[in-house]
C-alpha cells in the first residue's frame, strides 16, 4: 500500500466561499420556485434558505473546530445538491397541494444535525472499526424491524417502513452505514488472511471459510432479510457495496467476476421466481406496449412518464416552473431526475450529476489519501455506494436498466434516505480530515495509539510486503526516491 | 489498496458516462420521437394551460375556459350543456376532444394556419398563445324550443336549416348529457362520470345522433322516387296511375300492402297529388321498377347518399343499397330494407327541393373571429350539389303540400303559412317499433326554413304526435304565428 500525501492546509476558508456559491444555487432556486407559484410570491423560500444557511454554516463552524483538515469540497456539493432538492419538492409542491419540501427541510435539519453529532461524537473515525460485530447487530437489527409486525407496513409492494406513531423511517438506510463499517472494520483485520491463508485452484485463491464465514453470513443475512421485505433497489445496493468492499481489500479481479456471475444467477433466479421482478423487467423491455403502460400493477406508466419528461425538457428544459413534471407519478422521491431534466434540462441536469461525481471522488480521494486500510475501505465503500445508487436510479429513468424504487441520495423526497446521506457525508469527511492533517510525527499520544489499535502493526507488516514485491519486480526503484507524488502499483 | 481505489473510482465514472450518454440519447436525440409518442398526453396537457378560445351561440359562450386553481390553468365550461352537448361535445384530459371542440381545435388553441402569424409573434413577444372564438349560425331560440319538443326519455332529433344558405339555425338531438361531467380534470371523475352516462339508452357522447345516426327513412324517402320518376319523363302531375291496395312485391309472394289505417284504398288509380297526399305504397313500388335501380341510386347520390361531408361536423355517409333485386328494389323505394339516412341527410333532401334542386351545404360556422377580434374565418354559403332541376323541384313542391293539406301530415298544417312536407314511418324489423319522419320546408314558395324531425323506436302513435304537431310548433316559433 502505497500513500499519498497532501499539504496539510485546512483550507476552510474555500469551503466557506463554495458553500455560499452553493447556497445561493439552493436558495435562488427556491426564489425561481417562489416566483412560479400561480397566487403571488411564496414566502417559503425564505425559511427554507434559512434553515439551509443556518445548518451549512453551524456545520461549517464545527468543521473549523474538530476536523479542520477535511475536505472542502464535500460539504458545499452536498448543500447544493440537498438545497436544489428541496427547490424542486417545493416546486411540485406548489401544484400537488402537498408540504413535502416542509418535511424535507425538517428532515434536512435533523440530517445535519446528525451529521454534526457524528463530527463531534466520532472525531476520528478510526474508533469505528473497535467492535465492527456491533455494527453487524445493529444492521441485522435494523433489517429486521420491518418484518416486526405492528411496527412495519407494505408501502408499494415493499415491507421496508416502520412507523412509530405519526413517524415513518426506512431503517434499511441506516443499517447500509452500519453495514459498511463493519464490511470495513472486519476486512481490514482480516484482510491478509483472506488474501494469503487457504487453499489455491486453479487461479483461484480460495479463503478459507472461517476468514470469509462472517461476511458471507452477513451478507446472505441482508440480502435474504431484503428478499423478504421485496426491496429490490437495496439488494443491489447492499450486494454492490459487499462487492467492492472485497474488491478493494483483495485487489482481486476474480472476485468481482464471482460476484457477477452471482448477480445474474440471482437475476434470473428472482424474475423466475419473484412476480414483482417479473413485473419489473416486463415493464421494463416493453415499456412502450400500450398494455403494459395501462397495467394496473407493476405498469411502465411510471417510467415512460419520466422518459417523456426529460425529452419535452430537451437540452435547456423549460424553466422551473413552466414544465409539467407532477404528471410523472413520485416525483419528487423515485423520480426527482426526470423533474429536474425536465425543468432544467440536459445540462442543468449534467450539472447536478457532475456534483455528484465530484462528491464521490472526493469521497474516493479521501480514501487514497487514507493513513489507514479502515479509512481505505470505509470511504471506498460509502463512496461507492452513493454512486452505485445514483446509477441505479438514472439508469432506471433512463430504461438503461430495470427501475428499481430508490431515491436519488439528497435530492429525493424523503427523510430516512437524507439522514443516512447525510451520515455518510460526516464519515467522508472525517476519513478526509485524517487523510489531510499533518502526519504525527514523534511519540503518539494515548488517544492515537488506542484509536489506531491493531492497524499500526498491519501498516507496518503491509509496507514490508510492499517493499519486498518492490524489490522483487524492479531493483532500480529502490534507488528513486518514493516522494508520495505518485503510486507506483 | 490505492490501485483498487482507483479502479472503483474508474467505474464509478463509467456508471455515470452511461449515464450521460443515456440521458443525452433521451433529452436530445430521441427528443422528437419520445414528444410525438401516442402515449404522450404532454401536449395535451400544455393546451389545458392555455386560454382556449369560446364557442359562441349568438354572441354568448356555450363553451368557455375559465381559470381553475387545479393541476391546471383552465377548466372548460359549458352553458346549458344538454342543449349543446351533440354540437360541442367535450374537451377532455380523459377521453380527448370531440364534436366541434375536436374538429376546431386548431382554430380554438390558435393554432390554425390563419393564426400563423400571430403565433409567430407571441414567439418572439413571450406572450401565450390565445386562442380563436368559434360562432355558431345555432339560433338559441330555436334550439332550446326545439329540444324541449322532445320529451325527455324519448330518442329523437330536430334540424332546422336556411335553404338558402345551408346555416343550421337548430341541431337537438335527446337524449343528451351534461358535457361538464366529462370535462371535469379528475380521470377517475370522469371515468365514473362516463360510466353513469353511458347507462342511459340510446346515447354515445361520441355519437351526435343527427349526423351520426343512420336511420331507414321510410316514406319520407318517396321524394327522391319522385324527383327520379319526374326525371325520367314517365310520370306527371296530371296523369293517373294504378293505386291497388296490395300487391306482390316484384319476383316474390311478399304483399306489399298500401297504409291499412290511411284512405288510399279510396281510389284504385290516383295522380300523384293524392298518392303523395296518403303516402301510398304501391304506386312507388312500380314507380322504382319503371325508373330503375340505378337513375334512383343516382338521385340519391346527388341529394348527398353516399358522399361525405363536412358541416365542419363530419357527416356518416347515408347509404343506399347497391345490386339489389327487383323486390328489394321496392322496399327500398318506400325506405325501408337497408336504405338509411342521417337525420341531417333528409334534411338537404328538403333543402334541395326548397332551393329549386340547388342544395347548399349545410354549416355551423358563422364566424372564427380571433382574440384581436379580427375575422379570421367567415364560411360564405356554399353549394353542396345541383340535385335536380327547378322544374322536378317545383313540381315535387306541389306534390309536399299535399300531406299538409288533409293528408298524413294534416296536423302540422298552419292557417296562412305555405308549407311542404312528407312524413314517414319506417318499422324497425318485426320489434313492432317504428322510426318517425317527418322533412319539409316552408314557406313553400320562398322557403326561409327546412326542418326535418325523426322520433326513434317508438311506437307508431307516439312517433306521428311527435312529428306533424311538433313541425307546426317550430314553424309557428320561427314565423312567430
Amino acid at each position: 500500500m502505497s500513500e499519498i500525501q497532501t499539504a496539510p492546509v485546512p483550507r476552510r476558508n474555500t469551503e466557506l466561499v463554495l458553500l455560499v456559491l452553493a447556497l445561493i444555487v439552493a436558495v435562488g432556486a427556491n426564489y425561481l420556485v417562489s416566483l412560479s407559484n400561480p397566487d403571488g410570491l411564496d414566502e417559503g423560500f425564505i425559511t427554507q434558505g434559512a434553515v439551509l444557511a443556518g445548518m451549512a454554516l453551524v456545520m461549517h463552524i464545527v468543521l473549523r473546530i474538530w476536523t479542520k483538515y477535511a475536505d472542502p469540497i464535500i460539504l458545499p456539493c452536498v448543500v447544493a445538491l440537498n438545497g436544489i432538492g428541496i427547490a424542486m419538492i417545493h416546486r411540485l409542491d406548489l401544484v400537488n397541494d402537498d408540504n413535502a419540501a416542509t418535511r424535507q427541510l425538517l428532515w434536512t435539519g435533523v440530517a445535519m444535525g446528525a451529521a454534526i453529532i457524528t463530527l463531534w461524537a466520532v472525531r476520528d473515525h478510526r474508533i469505528l472499526r473497535r467492535a465492527p460485530y456491533i455494527f453487524l447487530a445493529i444492521s441485522a437489527l435494523l433489517l429486521i424491524l420491518p418484518l416486526v409486525p405492528g411496527l412495519g407496513r407494505v408501502i408499494n409492494g415493499a415491507r421496508i417502513w416502520i412507523f412509530i406513531g405519526p413517524l415513518s423511517f426506512q431503517p434499511g438506510e441506516l443499517a447500509k452505514i452500519c453495514l459498511a463499517l463493519f464490511f470495513a472494520g472486519y476486512l481490514s483485520t482480516h484482510r491478509d488472511l483472506i488474501l494469503l491463508a487457504g487453499r489455491k485452484i486453479g487461479p483461484l485463491q480460495l479463503p478459507r471459510a472461517k476468514d470469509l464465514g462472517p461476511m458471507v453470513i452477513a451478507w446472505l443475512v441482508s440480502i435474504g432479510v431484503l428478499v423478504m421485505q421485496s426491496d429490490l433497489g437495496s439488494s443491489i445496493l447492499f450486494f454492490g457495496l459487499f462487492m467492492v468492499m472485497i474488491y478493494v481489500a483483495t485487489g482481486r479481479i476474480s472476485w468481482i467476476v464471482i460476484g457477477l456471475v452471482m448477480v445474474a444467477v440471482a437475476g434470473v433466479f428472482a424474475s423466475q421466481v419473484m412476480s414483482h421482478v417479473a413485473l419489473r423487467l416486463n415493464s421494463w423491455l416493453n415499456a412502450f406496449d400500450p398494455d403494459v403502460y395501462d397495467q394496473r400493477y407493476g405498469g411502465s406508466r411510471q417510467i415512460v412518464q419520466g422518459l417523456f419528461g426529460l425529452s419535452s425538457g430537451g437540452l435547456f428544459g423549460t424553466g422551473i416552473g413552466n414544465g409539467r413534471p407532477d404528471l410523472v407519478p413520485l416525483a419528487n422521491s423515485d423520480m426527482i431526475i426526470t423533474a429536474l431534466g425536465e425543468e432544467l434540462g440536459l445540462i442543468g441536469l449534467v450539472a447536478i450529476i457532475l456534483l455528484f461525481v465530484i462528491l464521490i471522488s472526493r469521497g474516493i480521494r479521501a480514501g487514497l489519501g487514507s493513513r489507514d486500510s479502515f479509512g481505505k475501505l470505509l470511504a471506498a465503500g460509502l463512496s461507492f455506494t452513493i454512486g452505485l445508487q445514483c446509477f441505479v436510479v438514472m439508469g432506471g429513468v433512463t430504461l438503461m436498466i430495470p427501475l428499481t424504487g430508490l431515491t436519488t441520495p439528497f435530492m429525493s423526497a424523503g427523510g430516512s434516505s437524507l439522514l443516512s446521506n447525510w451520515i455518510i457525508v460526516a464519515l467522508l469527511l472525517l476519513v478526509s480530515h485524517n487523510a489531510r492533517r499533518p502526519a504525527v510525527t514523534g511519540p503518539l499520544n494515548e488517544r492515537d495509539m488506542a484509536a489506531a489499535g491493531p492497524d499500526i502493526s498491519a501498516r507496518a507488516k503491509e509496507r514490508e510486503e510492499d517493499q519486498t514485491r518492490r524489490r522483487g519486480k524492479a531493483p532500480a526503484s529502490r534507488t528513486t526516491p518514493t516522494n508520495g507524488k505518485g503510486d507506483p502499483a | 489498496m490505492n490501485t483498487a481505489l482507483r479502479h472503483v473510482w474508474i467505474a464509478v465514472v463509467a456508471l455515470f458516462i452511461l449515464v450521460f450518454g443515456a440521458l443525452s440519447y433521451i433529452q436530445f436525440f430521441a427528443a422528437k420521437d419520445l414528444n410525438s409518442n401516442p402515449l404522450n398526453t404532454r401536449q395535451l396537457y400544455k393546451n389545458f394551460d392555455l386560454a382556449r378560445g369560446p364557442i359562441l351561440v349568438d354572441g354568448k359562450p356555450v363553451a368557455e375556459s375559465v381559470a381553475s386553481h387545479d393541476q391546471f390553468d383552465y377548466q372548460r365550461t359549458y352553458a346549458d350543456p344538454k342543449l349543446y352537448s351533440h354540437l360541442t361535445g367535450f374537451y377532455s384530459l380523459t377521453y380527448g376532444a370531440n364534436m366541434l371542440e375536436g374538429v376546431m381545435d386548431d382554430e380554438l388553441t390558435g393554432q390554425s394556419d390563419s393564426q400563423f402569424y400571430k403565433r409567430m409573434v407571441n414567439l418572439l413577444t413571450g406572450q401565450a398563445d390565445e386562442g380563436a372564438s368559434v360562432e355558431l349560425t345555432i339560433d338559441p331560440k330555436l334550439q332550446k324550443t326545439a329540444y324541449d319538443l322532445i320529451p325527455d326519455g324519448q330518442q329523437g332529433t330536430i334540424i332546422v336549416s336556411e335553404p338558402k344558405t345551408g346555416n343550421i339555425l337548430a341541431m337537438v338531438s335527446k337524449p343528451s348529457y351534461d358535457t361538464n361531467l366529462l370535462a371535469v380534470h379528475s380521470g377517475t371523475k370522469a371515468a365514473a362520470n362516463m360510466a353513469e352516462l353511458l347507462k342511459t339508452p340510446g346515447l354515445s357522447p361520441n355519437v351526435n345522433p343527427a349526423i351520426g345516426h343512420l336511420i331507414p327513412p321510410g316514406s319520407s324517402f318517396k321524394i327522391l322516387d319522385l324527383v327520379a320518376g319526374l326525371e325520367s319523363g314517365k310520370y306527371n302531375l296530371n296523369d293517373e296511375y294504378d293505386n291497388p291496395e296490395s300487391m306482390l312485391l316484384p319476383g316474390t309472394k311478399t304483399p306489399l300492402p298500401n297504409f291499412v289505417e290511411g284512405i288510399c284504398s279510396n281510389k284504385p288509380r290516383a295522380k300523384l297529388a293524392f298518392i303523395v297526399a296518403q303516402s301510398c305504397n304501391t304506386p312507388f313500388v312500380a314507380m322504382s321498377q319503371a325508373v330503375g335501380q340505378d337513375a334512383l341510386r343516382d338521385v340519391t347520390e346527388r341529394f348527398g347518399f353516399g358522399q361525405p361531408l363536412a358541416i365542419p361536423l363530419r357527416v356518416t355517409p347515408s347509404e343506399f343499397p347497391t345490386d339489389m333485386n327487383a323486390a328489394e328494389l321496392g322496399l327500398a323505394s318506400i325506405g325501408q330494407f337497408n336504405v338509411k339516412a342521417t337525420p341531417l341527410q333528409m334534411n338537404m333532401v328538403a333543402m334541395g327541393i326548397a332551393n329549386d334542386g340547388v342544395i347548399m351545404k349545410p354549416n355551423l360556422i358563422k364566424q372564427v373571429t380571433a382574440p384581436d377580434l379580427s375575422v379570421l374565418s367567415q364560411p360564405k354559403p356554399e353549394e353542396f350539389s345541383t340535385a335536380t332541376t327547378k322544374e322536378v323541384a317545383d313540381d315535387v313542391t306541389e306534390l309536399m303540400r299535399g300531406p299538409l293539406d288533409g293528408g298524413t301530415a294534416y296536423q302540422a298544417d298552419i292557417p296562412g303559412l305555405d308549407i311542404a312536407a312528407k312524413t314517414g314511418t319506417a318499422q324497425i324489423g318485426k320489434t313492432g317499433k317504428v322510426n318517425s319522419w317527418i322533412t319539409g320546408f316552408a314557406p313553400a314558395d320562398d322557403p326561409q326554413v327546412a326542418v326535418t324531425i325523426v322520433i326513434e323506436k317508438t311506437d307508431y302513435e307516439t312517433g306521428h304526435n311527435l312529428t306533424s304537431p311538433n313541425l307546426k310548433k317550430i314553424l309557428e316559433a320561427v314565423f312567430n304565428k
